[in-house]
């Protein structure tokens, strides 16, 4: 999120587009309820079913899973044909005047440099004219034929209402209600938040779903402000702490780029992360990479890491692929290139796309091991539960050792939240049985392997004996020592450059935030975004007071959120070019004339002249991108593009299948459906009553949503002589599951392309453990397709076929 | 200790409960009537009359109410299965003391679709059904805040309460023959906090508080409604049983019953308000033919059956004029 959780009753207009945050966010959904009673806001649902958010709203706008690109484009393009756009925002703080390379072009659905063989762009027309003095050119007046601004014009033109509906199959005057209140937001006193979640990541191109309505926001003049944003639900309590942290195979901590196996050297691979500000006098604070890489790499390998020896970027793995994510673990898995797999977390056999895949990947492993607090599918999946697990359990040879882990209520640590907030937590209850810590059982492993090292050798023995290992218990560290270690600390005194008589820190204090960082091994940190959140005042992310100064919704003394405790991200973009507020009444901050003062910290140096230092630092540009440059793998700006498994065909180019960069595996092409054979459009999703494969173990939980079920309109179920509570097979390509249906008015056929589509919502926490009916879940249907950035798995648009049946044999309680 | 430097009841469910444990503050003192007892003390002091106001254009239908009642009260309704709706279990049984009813209602007027869901339970009339239906004393007690309670070990399960409820609310519990329902956690309200569902709604939509203030929240909630185009939004406090303490702000308050099947003007049976001691029980059986075709027709075939020996013993308790010592409402039922 750019903004937090209590920010959200800010707003004047909540967009759930992308998401069911009532549904799945049920907590975080009352500031949304705070927001429609204290300030009147309106709520507006797009959804392909009418979802329990809209069930609350004051619109609500059918969609079809899979074209939110369509829309959002026409709304920009609405917003630009009816002059409702923030003017100076747009102007001042994103990239609308920046000219183009000329060579960058847009045809038939793909932008150039598209090579099919390759199934990838050659990205280098995706790029800014640049001048003589190596800074981008401009043209303020927007006239330029190929200014930013003039290309999104273009670019968007033919995204109409008419287009919406044939598409997506919104009503246009629905299409156009919603436009029109969206419009209104233009205004620099009226704000509009975005809250999105999995209905927008999980399909081939999901960053384009987030870049459009990003696009749109900017255009509005709604990122940074209060009450605006874009706002991305985290789905676990604890996700966003999983990516801030690096627990992604291409990812180190903080958002630091895995080396590549190109990158053979530090120089190398710091060559190409020099970030150099594109227009003069910008800030482009990722300039600071060394100092955060290095101080990594210190807290890795201590001493060992030196001048000398690159800070032991030798030690680091160089990738030869773009991402060991999970697609790619279980293909290696299926070619038997993968022996032992550690599941920390993690139920694959239900999680993961096509099931099918998932268990064979498994049964050709010689060893897994899980590690949860719960028992998982995963952990069994080599037992038959007749049609809910139909396997050949002595043909499996895969030995399994299945680990208790604590549950998050027995632990202490942090959780950071959806609003980047580190929240400190104690145990409240005594672990079962031998349930034991995850940083135990780590630790444990740990320590027997470099043992295995210290005595045998090995190929390259030296990562791993010589890991910083200094803990009170090198057992067990404790949650305390980690946060320490991710905050950092001096590991010389760290003397004021301007002054070296003055020491800033002394050796061996925890350094107050990443300010202090250096790139000359004198500093240390786990995690350069977290600094600050354990320094010498203490653990800030224990802090509980909940005073909130005028009500802003900042509350800056509650926990700690990254980055510096900021709660608003880009929050100097809430004032205008000379650094007033554009609402005096949402006011973030503002210049004193010698500083910026407000309610939050500022997202920019404290003295940053406001007319020479634009907002957004993270940018070279100082601006924020409606055109992404190669930053995307398909795409500077984005269009529109079918799930790989559609009911229609993209009408910018009907031979084009799913994202043409989308990430796919050759295994995987012939599980593909057609719309012939599969005619109905299915969707996954998550409800209320349930946390993912959880609380089927929990009774209650249980009681109150015992049973899987699909859902379907009383036109199919029609159609089909399906009847409410009766049994359904659905199938696909690449699977089949039994389900009660539950036919409901809040789903309704779709034109779509003049075809009837229908939908199928699939919702997923059954399995066959628990206390809950043993059921199915959607991942037994869906492809194996990963977004084209960032390997997240497409489960919300794929087709499927239904009958009625009978119930599934093997026992419906678990 | 009592709330004697507090107010006399909670003012809101928001609230955490202190440390310390406190003395119940709602006594034998504070009832101002009990079933078949015709001879009750009047009150010693007046309660000030709380209310449960259920918003239903703010839930979200998420029955983190029922999740919370089903902990506090410690019922454990079965895993059941699904027949093709939301609502889990189906309906209000012994072990489930409030229910998420959904309705897919398709408004006339806009055409367009509107999933109303509303929390089903006690109503707490003012004037109660089934308290007058009660032909066992002391089984169902009324305080002077309005807290309609059943006290079980009174109850000899016979069902006129069911009978005697225009809401169809309580049910009959086959294991040990006693009527259940929601209590508006009389427990909880006597030691200073709101019920459980009110504390555990994520939006707010369910308030606690004292009756005036949740009707002047109710009207400034539907002020919003109506300036969000729901003209006949208003306030549901019947009058035909004398109000309620459970109170629902209405999206089409003209249209109650919309809203799986809420009665639009509920009152008591004219026969439950007139019988007095044995003439009940002539008069239960004139109301249950009376009664086929009835909005509460379902009522009857899940009732239990009063047996021969339970209407003795009914009579012969009515006839003694047992009285038991009022129930200490932190007793938890075995």
């Amino acid at each position: 999120m750019t903004n937090a959780w209590t920010d959200i009753k800010n707003t004047d207009l909540v967009v759930v587009m992308g998401g069911n945050a009532a549904e799945a966010h049920p907590c975080g959904f009352k500031w949304v309820t705070e927001a429609k009673a204290h300030r009147g806001a309106k709520l507006i649902v797009v959804d392909p079913r009418y979802t329990r958010t809209a069930s609350v709203s004051d619109v609500y706008a059918p969609i079809r899973q899979g074209s939110d690109i369509t829309f959002l484009n026409a709304v920009i393009n609405y917003c630009i044909q009816n002059d409702k756009v923030q003017w100076e925002y747009t102007k001042a703080y994103t990239n609308a005047a920046f000219i183009v390379k000329e060579g960058f072009g847009y045809a038939d659905g793909l932008f150039s440099g598209y090579d099919e063989e390759k199934r990838d762009y050659d990205r280098s027309s995706w790029d800014y004219e640049f001048g003589e003095d190596g800074f981008a050119k401009v043209d303020p007046t927007l006239q330029h034929p190929r200014c930013v601004w003039n290309l999104l014009k273009a670019h968007v033109a033919a995204y109409t209402p008419e287009l919406v509906e044939r598409i997506c199959g919104t009503p246009r005057q629905k299409f156009l209600q919603i436009a029109g209140m969206i419009a209104e937001c233009s205004s620099p006193t009226k704000t509009m938040t975005s809250m999105y979640a999995l209905g927008w990541t999980q399909h081939s191109h999901g960053a384009q779903n987030i870049r459009a309505m990003a696009m749109l926001q900017l255009i509005l003049g709604n990122i940074g402000v209060r009450g605006g944003g874009m706002n991305a639900l985290r789905g676990h309590s604890n996700i966003q702490g999983l990516t801030d942290l690096g627990l992604m195979s291409h990812l180190l901590t903080g958002y630091l780029n895995m080396p590549t196996e190109k990158e053979v050297d530090y120089k190398t691979y710091m060559a190409s992360r020099q970030f150099r500000p594109l227009r003069p006098g910008q800030t482009s604070y990722w300039q600071n990479y060394s100092k955060f890489m290095v101080s990594f790499q210190k807290a890795m390998w201590g001493d060992a890491a030196t001048a000398e020896n690159d800070w032991c970027y030798h030690y680091l793995s160089k990738l030869d692929v773009p991402a060991y994510d999970i697609l790619r673990m279980f293909e290696l898995m299926n070619q038997g290139k993968v022996n032992g797999y550690i599941c920390q977390g993690f139920n694959p056999l239900l999680a993961f796309p096509n099931r099918g895949k998932v268990a064979a990947g498994l049964a050709r492993l010689k060893f897994l091991i899980t590690m949860d607090p719960l028992e998982t599918e995963t952990a069994r999946f080599w037992e038959n539960h007749g049609d809910f697990n139909d396997v050949d359990t002595k043909a499996i040879q895969t030995e399994v050792f299945q680990l208790p882990t604590v549950c998050f209520a027995e632990d202490q640590g942090s959780l950071t939240n959806s609003g980047r907030w580190l929240q400190w937590f104690w145990p409240a209850a005594t672990p079962p049985g031998e349930a034991k810590a995850d940083t135990w059982i780590m630790a444990q492993i740990f320590l027997r392997m470099r043992e295995l090292y210290r005595k045998e050798g090995g190929a390259f023995p030296d990562p791993i004996l010589n890991l910083s290992w200094q803990y009170h218990n090198p057992g067990e560290p404790e949650p305390e020592e980690l946060a320490k270690e991710i905050n950092g600390r001096a590991l010389t005194d760290l003397r004021d450059p301007a002054d070296p008589s003055r020491i800033l820190v002394e050796a061996g204090k925890q350094v107050v935030n990443f300010s202090q960082l250096r790139d000359d091994g004198s500093t240390m940190s786990g995690c350069w975004i977290y600094s600050g959140c354990f320094n010498e005042a203490g653990n800030n992310m224990a802090r509980r007071d909940n005073h909130d100064p005028d009500n802003t919704g900042a509350h800056p003394n509650w926990t700690f959120a990254w980055p510096l405790n900021r709660r608003t991200l880009y929050n100097r973009a809430s004032a205008d070019l000379d650094g007033k507020p554009w609402d005096p009444s949402r006011k973030l901050l503002e210049w004193d004339g010698a500083k910026w003062v407000g309610y939050d910290v500022p997202d920019i140096a404290p003295t940053a002249k406001p007319r020479d230092v634009m907002p957004f630092i993270m940018n070279q540009e100082g601006v924020s991108r409606l055109f992404a440059r190669g930053m995307l793998r398909d795409g500077p700006f984005p269009a529109h593009m079918e799930p790989f498994e559609s009911p229609i065909a993209n009408p910018f180019n009907p031979k084009m299948r799913g994202n043409p960069v989308g990430r796919i595996f050759e295994s995987d092409v012939a599980q593909f459906g057609t719309s012939e054979e599969f005619p109905y459009a299915a969707t996954s999703y998550r409800l209320t009553e349930h946390f993912h494969y959880w609380t089927k173990h929990n009774r209650v939980n249980a009681a109150l949503q015992p049973e899987f079920f699909v859902e379907l309109s009383e036109e199919l179920a029609r159609e089909k002589g399906i009847a409410g509570g009766s049994w359904v097979r659905v199938w696909s390509k690449r699977g089949s599951v039994r389900a009660k249906a539950v036919v409901t008015k809040r789903i309704r056929p779709l034109i779509c392309d003049g075809k009837t589509v229908h939908v199928i919502g699939i919702p997923l926490h059954w399995g066959f453990v628990g206390a809950a009916r043993k059921g199915f879940g959607p991942n037994s249907l869906s492809p194996f397709v990963g977004e084209a950035n960032i390997e997240t798995p497409g489960y919300k648009a794929f087709l499927v076929n239904i009958e009625p049946s009978t119930a599934p044999r093997g026992g419906v309680v678990a | 200790m009592s709330m004697a430097n507090g107010p006399d009841s909670p003012r809101t469910a928001v609230s955490n409960p202190p440390v310390q444990p406190m003395a119940s503050n709602l006594g034998a003192g504070d009832l101002i009537r009990r079933s078949a007892t015709s001879d009750l003390p009047p009150p010693t002091r007046q309660l000030t009359p709380v209310a449960k106001l259920i918003d239903v254009s703010k839930c979200i239908g998420c029955k983190a109410c029922q999740s919370a009642c089903i902990e506090w009260n410690d019922t454990l309704p079965a895993v059941g299965e699904n027949v093709g709706v939301y609502e889990n279990p189906h309906d209000l049984t012994e072990n489930m003391f409030t229910l998420m009813r959904f309705t897919e209602w398709v408004n006339p007027a806009t055409d367009s679709l509107e999933w109303l869901i509303r929390k089903d339970g006690c109503m707490h009339c003012a004037d109660p059904g089934c308290l007058k239906a009660c032909p066992a004393p002391g089984a169902i007690v009324q305080y002077s805040n309005g807290i309609v309670d059943f006290i079980h070990e009174n109850c000899i399960g016979c069902g006129y309460c069911v009978k005697g409820c225009p809401f169809n609310i309580p049910r009959i519990s086959k294991a040990d023959h006693r009527s259940y329902k929601c209590t508006l956690c009389s427990d909880r309200v006597a030691v200073g906090q709101g019920p459980a569902c009110a504390k555990a709604c994520p939006t707010q939509a369910i308030v606690f508080g004292t009756k005036e203030d949740m009707k002047k929240h109710a009207e400034g909630r539907i002020a919003d409604l109506k300036s969000r185009g729901y003209s006949q939004a208003g306030l549901y406090d019947p009058p035909g049983v004398g109000g309620t303490h459970v109170m629902y702000v209405l999206h089409h308050a003209d249209k109650p019953q919309i809203y799986a099947g809420l009665p639009e003007n509920p009152s008591i049976s004219p026969l439950v308000q007139s019988w007095k001691g044995v003439t009940k029980y002539v008069g239960m059986a004139a109301m249950s033919m009376l009664a086929v075709g009835s909005v509460i027709h379902g009522v009857f075939g899940r009732a239990n059956r009063v047996s021969r020996e339970e209407e003795e013993e009914a009579e012969r308790l009515v006839e003694q004029g047992d009285e038991t010592p009022p129930h200490d409402p932190r007793e938890r039922r075995p």
